[in-house]
């Protein structure tokens, strides 16, 4: 093993990390690295171990074998945790209480002044409502007073459960705003998610979940080169001129064709610029050519397959 | 230090905003305003007088009561926060699980207090308007508010013992109900028909004084109601053993020994609770 260097030591570092529940392994043999300021996200299906292995980084549950590191230490309960912040998946406060007062008493645990609740609650949006139960609150709202106490201390490595399930899409935006401007100032943030359409433009590395074991992690490119998934082509020509694109194709290009204007097909990412040329010379009616490239969810099912959870 | 009152505060906060307080308090207060109105009613001449009347029949009704609203304030504290969520919020925060339960304990202690002597004390007002008993009545009365709160604190430590073992919140309530009933109800029945079926009388006064001591209701009642010469003589209770192995600093000793035991117990399951 090679001993990574000083400066170059990774934030967040799992070693062969397996955790078990009587006949259940939640995580099972998983090394993982996450630098600093970077933002990688955990996907898996239900009961692939994000959730474990979330807490297993916040130090509430120890791993059977392995090692982690966060920051340079092991996380545990006693550990100094005034610059770690956690948004649970599920997290109903009590609702008897107003939004101040719960975000109040986190920063009173946390140590910090009363005047950053009230600029966190303004930033979530919640300004208007500081003053009523949290019983009268909508799931956003909720959510949003959720991440208010996250943001408390300005911590080093958040880590979100789920972060946007609930959300509305405006209030989804505002949410990765949020998150984005904590990113530009160096925070590390770990995101636990399904919406895989709205992350992966957001985020640096993904790393993919099956029964407990990293299946793969990786940029989206890094991924992309590794799944080997054929570039979707879309051309758009003028009305019932497809034939023209189909005829530059290769006989056993398989392509379908959306009207009668519009025609797609998949083409492997090494033919994709012959492909292309091809195209250009074609001399009139292309009107527009688009090139999409497997997306998340499409790589997500390519590696950790279809099935459900058993 | 500052987490446990961070977390005390927040529970006072909570029992206050969500009427556990003013329900609490409303109910010893009328129970106890009833139980001294109808004790004020002549009954012919006894020795002892009105006060020390009304403070063994509040002693009754602690018995039952307390224990109730100790239980109900704390059954909840760790399973209904673990239910929530919050739960786990909480311990990623800088506040070990010992604190937790140390916070809450004494948010939910000054919760029973604030109950206690707001209900007990208005009602002693009434006797202090009508300048009946003695210094040393007084003395009980203020005994049997304090020897209230450790009974109370000893059921909250039993909650939270119930809290932190179960995993759903509904097996909790359940168990705190059961656990209420034996505890002040069937084991002085199951100990009421041992001695009545025991006619040899293998059951010595020595064996009794220490069936007693196992459960902290009978302590409670013991304490309040042999505590002085009068309180016992107005409750009947002057026949009971006068071994030492009951005198009033025994029996206190024996319900802080009930409370630490179940406290310290929480704090070691939930160090080991899997979240």
């Amino acid at each position: 093993m090679v001993i990574a260097d000083q400066t170059k030591e990774p934030f967040i570092a799992l070693q062969n990390v397996s955790k078990h529940y009587r006949n259940h392994h939640a995580v099972d043999s998983l090394s993982l690295s996450v630098n600093k300021g970077e933002s990688l996200a955990l996907i898996g299906h239900n009961g692939a171990g994000k959730t474990t292995l979330l807490k297993l980084i916040l130090g509430l549950t120890r791993p059977n074998t392995g090692s982690i590191k966060v920051n340079g230490e092991v996380p545990s309960q006693t550990s100094d945790r005034k610059s770690i912040a956690f948004l649970p998946e599920i997290v109903s406060f009590p609702g008897s209480m107003t939004g101040k007062e719960l975000i109040t008493f986190y920063a009173r645990l946390k140590n910090r002044p009363e005047s950053e609740c009230n600029k966190l609650l303004e930033l979530v949006g919640l300004t208007d409502a500081v003053s009523k139960k949290v019983e009268t609150y909508s799931k956003g709202m909720r959510q949003r007073l959720g991440l208010a106490q996250a943001l408390l201390g300005e911590p080093e490595l958040i880590l979100l459960d789920e972060p946007t399930s609930g959300l509305d899409p405006s209030l989804r935006k505002k949410f990765y705003n949020i998150i984005e401007d904590c990113k530009s100032t160096g925070t590390t943030i770990l995101i636990s998610s399904h919406a895989l359409s709205e992350i992966e433009t957001r985020i640096d590395r993904v790393a993919i979940l099956k029964r407990g074991r990293l299946v793969i992690h990786g940029s989206l490119d890094e991924l992309r080169t590794a799944a080997d998934l054929p570039v979707q082509i879309r051309v758009s020509t003028l009305s019932g001129q497809t034939p023209i694109v189909s005829d530059v194709l290769k006989p056993e290009t398989p392509w379908r064709k959306f009207n009668d204007h519009c025609i797609e097909f998949d083409c492997h990412q090494d033919e994709k610029l012959s492909v292309l040329q091809n195209l250009s010379r074609i001399p009139s009616g292309v009107t527009d050519i688009e090139i999409l490239p497997p997306r998340l969810d499409e790589l997500y099912i390519h590696f950790a397959g279809e099935e459900n959870e058993s | 230090m500052k987490p446990i009152l961070v977390m005390a505060l927040a529970e006072i906060q909570e029992g206050i905003r969500n009427r556990w307080v003013i329900a609490s308090i409303l109910l010893l207060l009328v129970l106890a305003a009833s139980l001294t109105l109808l004790g004020s009613t002549p009954v012919g001449i006894t020795k002892a007088s009105l006060l020390s009347v009304t403070m063994v029949s509040l002693t009754s009704l602690s018995i039952y009561l307390i224990p109730l609203i100790a239980l109900m304030l704390a059954f909840d504290a760790i399973v209904g926060e673990s239910e929530r969520g919050t739960l786990l919020l909480l311990l990623t925060y800088p506040i070990r699980r010992w604190q937790i339960i140390i916070g809450k304990f004494l948010g939910h202690l000054s919760i029973l207090a604030i109950a206690i002597f707001l209900g007990y004390g208005l009602v002693a007002l009434y006797f202090v308007f009508d300048d009946v008993g003695t210094a040393q009545e007084w003395l009980g009365y203020l005994l049997m508010m304090g020897s209230s709160l450790l009974l109370g604190a000893v059921f909250i430590a039993l909650g939270y013992l119930v809290s932190v073992i179960v995993q759903q919140r509904a097996t909790a309530t359940g168990i705190s109900l059961v656990l209420w009933l034996f505890i002040v109800v069937f084991y002085d029945l199951i100990l009421l028909g041992a001695l009545l079926a025991d006619k040899s009388h293998i059951i010595q006064s020595k064996l009794l004084a220490v069936l007693i001591l196992f459960n902290p209701a009978d302590v409670y009642r013991l304490f309040n109601l042999t505590g002085s010469d009068i309180s016992a003589l107005a409750s009947g209770m002057s026949g009971i053993t006068q071994s030492d192995l009951l005198s009033p600093v025994t029996l206190i000793m024996t319900l802080i020994i009930w409370l630490l035991i179940p406290l310290m117990l929480s704090i070691y399951i939930f160090q080991k609770r899997e979240v």
